[in-house]
């Protein structure tokens, strides 16, 4: 296994975010963290990306302890999107490509931001600062920031959120085509059903931060006998035991 | 360290700056105004005091050494309220660089952003009031260097406090240099303070740094005990800040609040 939570555990004084979660993911494969709000998906995210310290249990990458790796060792081997996170918005597209790119210590980086930026079609308002765009450009910046890397692990937080159907489905189609032509690990928290249906591989459900249930996605909805992934979720967000 | 990614961070903040006149406007302005309305009074001593009388500008050098120490510790801290204003923190975070490569950009970058502020204030200060920091020669340099350490110890301060409990904490940024103005003696010699307070006071690089710059400019001589005093008090508050500065990064990461910065 690529990644294995063993344990996750995360207290903030006696409220209990995350209660003692297990799941794996494998290599290249995309997981999804679906729970109502406040069930821990952010926690979790925040714990494998290095943000918030668990106050029990472990991340593995590869086996071996994610507080093993040197900090800048291990993160430049991730990256991260949500349109909750924003770039610095006095500054232009390219200007932020950029930083991050050398951040990310990134060779050939005016070809890499080239590349990026005519897949995802933000080339036609890289001289715009970043806070003069709109929803749907921010966030395919954003996306652009998260894979400058090309991250072996993406986390996505929302990717698709408060964007029209059209924008939206054009993120989905880009993360398919992504993932479909590199290698990379995908963990993405979504409030919405389709998308995950559309992109992910095995579903982890969590409700008060315990996990109440995974599988992929058909094996969810056979199993709770619902006709689809909303329905589905929301017989378990509304469950009032846990199963 | 990666001196790339110091670069980098570095980079981000002179784009901020070269993207915004009002924002090289708002640096360049208040060291200026600070500069006219001590030149100013400095003139009016010069001409109506004995104790200034062989010593022209004596205040408004002292004003110039006290507004570089401000201009570097609001440097520091605005350099990092910018991330979280910009709901980039934690972008900057995830990113692949070390909590020192971090303190690294933005102490050298704060540099940068004091001396735009302040460069064009002592130059106006050379023709309108006859008054040139560069009068101090040498020494300088080493009062600078411990204003310097010490501004951005006071910047890493005010993060780590930023860090440990939120925005809220932000006011605390503007007042943290007024509060230690007093004991700093900079516009006054150290007797002045009543007797406890001088024990304090002689505990901050300040005081040392202010006796001393009066000392070269009224008595033409130089102490470099007292000037490598200074800098050895304001580097031991130095690693001091930065001491705290990862206690509060370790305390903010146990009490989840990195990743709510901002938000």
């Amino acid at each position: 296994m690529f990644i294995e939570i063993k344990k996750l555990t995360k207290t903030y004084n006696d409220f209990l975010a995350v209660n003692d979660i297990n799941f794996v993911i494998e290599k290249n494969k995309t997981l999804g963290l679906l729970g109502p709000n406040g069930c821990g998906k952010t926690t979790t995210i925040g714990m494998i990306l290095g943000l918030v310290t668990p106050s029990l249990g472990e991340i593995l990458i590869e086996n071996k302890n994610i507080n093993l790796f040197r900090r800048d060792e291990i993160l430049k081997r991730f990256n991260f999107a949500s349109p909750y996170v924003e770039l610095p918005k006095k500054l232009t597209v390219k200007q932020n490509l950029e930083i991050y790119g050398r951040l990310y210590g990134i060779q050939n980086l005016d070809e890499r931001i080239n590349d990026i930026s005519s897949e995802l079609d933000i080339k036609n308002f890289f001289e715009r600062k970043t806070g003069e765009l709109s929803s749907g450009q921010k966030n395919r910046v954003s996306l652009a920031k998260s894979l400058i890397n090309k991250p072996e692990i993406l986390l996505l937080d929302e990717p698709t959120a408060s964007l029209d159907p059209d924008i939206g489905d054009f993120i989905r189609s880009y993360i398919q085509d992504y993932k479909s032509n590199n290698k990379v690990t995908i963990i993405l928290a979504s409030h919405n059903m389709s998308e995950v249906e559309r992109l992910c591989d095995t579903i982890v459900m969590m409700k008060k931060g315990k996990i109440i249930d995974r599988g992929t996605c058909i094996e969810l909805i056979k199993k709770h006998g619902r006709n689809n992934l909303e329905e589905t979720f929301l017989k378990l967000a509304r469950s009032k035991d846990e199963l | 360290m990666n001196f790339n990614k110091i670069y980098a961070l570095g980079l981000r903040h002179l784009y901020l700056i070269m993207n915004s006149f009002p924002r090289v406007l708002d640096l360049i302005y208040w060291p200026t105004v600070q500069i006219f309305l001590w030149g100013f009074i400095s003139k009016f001593f010069t001409l109506n005091s004995e104790y200034y009388s062989n010593t022209v500008g004596i205040i408004l050098t002292a004003a110039i050494l006290y507004d570089f120490l401000f201009r570097a510790s609001i440097s520091f801290n605005m350099m990092f309220l910018e991330e979280i204003w910009s709901r980039n923190f934690t972008n900057l975070f995830i990113a692949p660089i070390r909590i020192r490569e971090i303190i690294a950009a933005l102490t050298l970058t704060a540099i940068l952003r004091t001396l735009i502020g302040l460069v064009p204030a002592v130059l106006i200060a050379i023709p309108l009031f006859g008054v040139s920091v560069l009068s101090l020669g040498v020494p300088l340099i080493f009062l600078l260097l411990a204003l310097y350490l010490f501004g951005v110890t006071l910047g890493l301060l005010v993060t780590s406090g930023l860090l440990r409990y939120g925005p809220s904490f932000e006011n605390i940024a503007w007042a943290s240099l007024f509060f230690l103005a007093p004991l700093g003696c900079i516009y006054y010699p150290i007797e002045i303070l009543p007797q406890s307070l001088q024990i304090i006071a002689k505990g901050l690089p300040l005081v040392h740094i202010f006796e001393e710059m009066r000392s070269i400019l009224m008595n033409n001589t130089v102490n470099y005990f007292n000037i490598l005093k200074s800098i050895s008090i304001s580097l031991i508050y130095f690693i001091f800040g930065v001491l705290i500065f990862y206690i509060s990064y370790f305390g903010a990461k146990k009490r989840g609040t990195l990743i709510n910065m901002g938000e």
